[in-house]
């Protein structure tokens, strides 16, 4: 590092910053902390978080958006995985495109997404006059689908680039004639040998997507579905101190998705951690 | 007699079609389904009228009360947020990089970052309500110990101010997070040429510096405006609908409780997609200015 007569003199203007910057990160948390035990008078308890895990909704919901989460993570990676392989070996030409269609979920808000699903798909689907496929909200399967269909959009700026970056990182071309040569047909050579390469990748992705997903609002709440965050909204309208808890309880299953981030690509793909749905 | 099996080597070789696009068309079917269909659905019905005709009369709807003040106020907010946590965070990441802070801060610093850029939502609301709400936790304290009640003085979380301070929290650690590669980009050398030069540190960071991160800077800062402009949880779980921003309005909408006019629902939608296009476009491109130097 440089240390240049200019620098130390400039110590403290950094240890101002820092200060305020960590002090804006600390108190919300240490004051919610605080906050949630309080929920008997007088004494500091977890009744907060005995009484939020008490109840049945909370483990339904939260259930529920894990599910989903999961589901919405199958649904990117088969659709992913695949699509970025192909563009990098047989269809460079596409790679503007595709990688154009990866950032349209940051142009359109959740909440535009989830007003075009409602639109399109809560009547039955034609095209031309010839109906193609019921309502996809008539049914809670089929809203299922729909949910998992909006969160894998939400979920695939981040999916791509941690595939794309993990596809980087390897020599495609070389590998997939390797695995030929050796008699491997496509799917062998998607699971036995991209997939394993991808891992890191691959798991951070997932854990993104997690952060991202349980706990989503809009897309959940207007297609009426029961998960985590129209639950915790509700909540924080008759609650004071289990709000609080279950906040603590986030931001504690945020960081250590975060972590285990860190720990399997190794700080790597620090800058392709941005925000989720807000 | 030889029968004639090979192909005579003049013959045209037979026409080859090239499969391979059919590998993305999972892909393609994917997008188009769940991203283009909806978005040109409200995109078309913006324009159309119940009859099926061509019309500009739900555009022109959108400047009509209380549409132009929801997306004014929405403007406002993701202004102040991308300025103030630009700002915040631009400091914080020279701070970090160019500060001889101890070592181990980066990591611990960046680390909890990433997660409070990705702590947002529902819980965030909750977050700052238990904290600085009318009964929470520094709002007691500074009541009970130092008699400051900061809502009689005119504070509320559940205002323009509060949900400002509440974007924040999510806005700045981003800032931090682009903007510590960035700065780590500056080449040590341009410092050096400059003090070999003469230049204080005040005049490297003007002329050399701050010129090189500007278009980085810019383009974040556009991101981080995009970022709470389309925000809708964090919002509404704080206010429960009372701020009438453009998202809690196209939600209100959805409910189908205001304007009793869905295609004016649509045209709000399209305005904030093409609010939002802007911003990822000045970013995209301003990215891509600054890697000129930045790489």
């Amino acid at each position: 590092m440089h240390k240049g007569t200019g620098m130390k003199r400039f110590s403290w203007f950094a240890w101002l910053w820092f200060m305020i910057g960590a002090v804006y990160f600390i108190i919300p948390l240490w004051g919610t902390f605080v906050f949630s035990l309080q929920k008997q008078r007088g004494v500091l308890s977890f009744a907060a978080y005995q009484s939020a895990f008490a109840d049945p909704n909370f483990w339904e919901s939260f259930l529920f958006s894990n599910l989903m989460a999961l589901l919405t993570i199958m649904a990117s990676l088969l659709l992913i995985v695949p699509t970025a392989y192909w563009v990098r070996l047989r269809l460079p030409r596409l790679r503007p495109v595709v990688e154009f269609i990866t950032l349209l979920p940051f142009v359109i808000p959740p909440i535009v997404l989830v007003f075009g699903f409602l639109k399109s798909y809560s009547q039955p689907f034609t095209l031309f006059g010839i109906p193609l496929f019921p309502s996809l909200t008539s049914n809670t399967l089929l809203t299922n689908f729909l949910l998992v269909m909006g969160y894998t959009v939400l979920a695939l700026p981040y999916m791509y680039r941690a595939v794309d970056n993990g596809l980087r990182a390897m020599d495609v071309a070389t590998l997939t004639e390797a695995a030929q040569s050796l008699g491997a047909g496509w799917g062998t050579i998607l699971w036995r040998v991209i997939m394993p390469n991808l891992r890191s990748a691959l798991l951070s992705g997932a854990l993104l997507t997690f952060a991202i997903v349980v706990g989503e609002l809009a897309i959940a709440t207007f297609l009426a579905r029961p998960a985590f965050g129209p639950y915790l909204a509700l909540l924080g309208n008759h609650r004071a101190y289990e709000p609080a808890a279950l906040a603590i309880v986030s931001f504690g299953l945020t960081w250590l998705a975060m972590g285990l981030i860190n720990l399997v690509t190794r700080g790597t793909q620090a800058e392709s951690i941005v925000t989720g749905a807000h | 007699m030889a029968a004639t099996v090979t192909a005579s080597p003049g013959a045209a070789p037979p026409r080859r079609i090239n499969w391979a696009w059919l590998g993305v068309l999972p892909f393609f079917i994917f997008a188009i389904l769940f991203i283009f269909i909806p978005s040109a659905s409200l995109f078309i019905d913006s324009f159309r009228t119940p009859a099926g005709g061509f019309t500009l009369e739900h555009i022109a709807g959108l400047t009509r009360p209380p549409i132009p003040q929801s997306y004014w106020l929405s403007i406002r907010i993701s202004a102040v947020t991308a300025l103030g946590g630009g700002l915040l965070g631009f400091l914080l990441a020279y701070a970090l990089t160019m500060g001889n802070l101890p070592h181990w801060l980066r990591p611990v610093t960046l680390t909890f970052a990433g997660v409070a850029s990705n702590f947002a939502g529902v819980p965030l609301a909750f977050a700052f309500i238990s904290t600085l709400g009318r009964t929470g936790f520094i709002t007691v304290i500074l009541r009970d110990m130092f008699g400051v009640n900061i809502y009689d003085a005119g504070f509320n979380l559940y205002s323009f101010a509060g949900l400002s301070l509440t974007y924040m929290y999510f806005q700045f650690p981003l800032m931090l997070l682009i903007m510590v590669p960035a700065i780590e980009g500056l080449k040590r050398e341009w410092r050096e040429a400059a003090e070999n030069l003469g230049a204080s540190a005040g005049q490297y960071w003007w002329r050399i510096g701050l010129p090189i991160l500007l278009p980085s800077l810019l383009g974040t800062m556009l991101l981080l405006f995009g970022n709470a402009f389309g925000a809708y949880a964090t919002a509404y779980a704080l206010t429960g609908g009372q701020l009438d921003l453009i998202t809690i309005e196209i939600g209100a909408q959805m409910r189908g409780d205001v304007l009793r006019n869905p295609n004016l629902g649509y045209a709000m939608a399209l305005g904030m997609v093409a609010i939002m296009a802007i911003c990822i476009l000045g970013y995209t491109l301003l990215q891509r200015l600054s890697e000129r130097w930045l790489k």
